[in-house]
């Protein structure tokens, strides 16, 4: 065992420690031992000694498998190899014990012990490997029903909420959404065909908690169209303190309505007057914070679908940047074919006019919203507007002072007309 | 004129394995290679002529920052 005496100060703090725990497997697992001494030596050394990627995988998959090796091969001989596995996880992250067994029982036979639930993607990630283990481990895997999944410039494993499973709010069935859209891009899933990653998660509904606005390329999030719904004697059991505020799950034991609901809308469509609440549900941008405060009080429409959003990633030279809306509202039934057209005609755009490791929302910024729209037979609507009366999207085109120069007059609304 | 599958599937082998050490090749920078020469080329014919060529071995896909169509080739970073 390697000397950690940098390592062993993580361990003297109140919460439970990683050292701690490669320590346990390492007393099985002589790879496990390398690591703890190859990471005490980047402390000291303040620099990394992993490098990453290369050819390594599984017969005819791209995907799935993350090279990683030391520079240090001769002092961490157990590090030489250490290659990542991503194993596409169940929708929701849902598991049996027994399923779970299995897969640890896989990984302590094939790798390190050491792995992570879940990566930020969503998968399982088992950590270190050698390449003759990779093949075998991905026997056994797929013997039990497992897959890899995506990594480089492929389509990755999408990932949702618990949705309808456990959930109230869920607009529609998001576990069967991932499970089926999975299903559909398994090519690109598993043979990186894009110009880089393409990152897919699906929230029920607006409270986002796979925080799809953020992390994924396509983002699709629960959304309805009509009217909240609203229990008026249920209000009035609020704003008495019959009913605690989310459920109990907030120190306060009643509600102040008007300064709690009413001015903390961010649109202010709600009105109280002491007896009734009112909602002016056209301004209303379904935030969720009322409905989350007063559950048994104000429930979501019954005309139920999604947002599609794109563009969401994380650059480092230009710092993050949220999804934004492409399809205001759609219907989300079983196939979800409109979803899997949609998506399909996008990754085409992308892939045809993408330059290498260009995401989905940078080419939208260097192309214009409106060559996306053109290329997906998508209408321009105003929810696309991302930054209302800021709007970066609109390009003139020659045609456009063509047609002004033959005296068409422009209309904000309707366009050139004569 | 389209080319039937196996010529195909010997264009895309000629086409990286002239690439190979030059340039990398994308899955898309062969598409478009292919239908610049054979414009009528199905698109689908030559995603399943790449896959053909991964799953019997004579190409692999790399990871160098992007992930590429190159031939199969010791790892450079593996000592064995």
């Amino acid at each position: 065992m390697h000397k950690t005496p940098l390592l062993d100060q993580l361990e003297s703090g109140p919460w439970p420690s990683f050292v701690t725990d490669l320590k346990r497997a390492a007393a099985k697992k002589p790879q496990t031992a390398d690591l703890l001494g190859l990471l005490e030596r980047s402390y000291v050394d303040k620099i990394t000694h992993w490098k990453h990627g290369g050819i390594v995988g599984v017969l005819g998959y791209g995907s799935g498998i993350i090279g990683r090796y030391t520079d240090l091969p001769d002092e961490f001989p157990g590090c030489e190899h250490f290659h990542t596995i991503r194993v596409n996880h169940p929708s929701a992250w849902m598991y049996t014990t027994k399923a779970l067994r299995e897969l640890m029982d896989i990984w302590d036979e094939h790798g390190s012990s050491v792995l992570n639930m879940h990566g930020s993607t969503g998968d399982i990630i088992f950590l270190g490997t050698r390449t003759e283990e990779l093949e075998p481990c991905f026997a056994k895997l797929t013997e039990k029903g497992w897959d890899l999944g995506g990594s480089g410039s492929a389509f990755r494993s999408p990932s949702c909420c618990i949705g309808p499973a456990r959930c109230e709010w869920a607009m529609y069935d998001t576990l069967e959404a991932c499970y089926e859209l999975t299903q559909e891009f398994q090519f690109d899933l598993h043979r990186p065909s894009y110009p880089y990653k393409y990152k897919l998660k699906l929230s029920g509904c607006p409270n986002d908690c796979v925080a799809a606005v953020a992390r994924a390329d396509c983002s699709v999030i629960g959304v309805w169209k009509d009217d909240i719904r609203i229990d008026q004697s249920a209000v009035q059991a609020y704003a008495g303190g019959e009913l605690k505020p989310r459920g109990g799950a907030t120190k306060y034991d009643k509600l102040d309505i008007q300064k709690d609901v009413v001015e903390l809308c961010p649109t202010q469509c709600m009105s109280w007057d002491g007896k009734t609440l009112k909602i002016n549900n056209r301004e209303c941008n379904h935030c969720m914070h009322c409905i989350n405060l007063m559950p048994q009080a104000l429930r979501p429409g019954t005309e139920r679908g999604a947002a599609f959003l794109l563009g969401s990633h994380a650059p480092i030279l230009e710092g993050a940047q949220l999804s934004w809306v492409i399809v205001p509202f759609m219907e989300m039934e079983k196939p979800f074919d409109n979803l899997k057209e949609l998506m399909s005609n996008i990754a085409e755009w992308w892939s045809e006019h993408g330059k290498n490791r260009e995401r989905v929302g940078e080419l939208i910024l260097r192309l214009g919203m409106r060559s996306l729209l053109e290329a997906i037979g998508v209408e321009p609507a105003p929810q696309q507007v991302r930054i209302p009366r800021a709007n970066p999207f609109f390009f003139w085109y020659q045609s456009d002072f063509d047609a002004e120069a033959k005296g068409r007059r422009y209309d904000t609304r309707q366009g050139f007309v004569r | 004129m389209a080319l039937p599958k196996e010529e195909l599937v010997e264009y895309i082998y000629k086409m990286v394995e002239a690439a190979q050490g030059k340039k990398q090749l994308k899955a898309k920078d062969i598409e478009k290679m292919v239908l610049k020469e054979h414009p009528d080329q199905n698109k689908n014919d030559i995603k399943f002529a790449i896959k053909e060529l991964i799953d019997g071995g004579r190409c692999v896909y790399t990871y160098f920052g992007g992930s590429f169509i190159e031939l199969p080739r010791v790892e450079g970073a593996a000592k064995h």
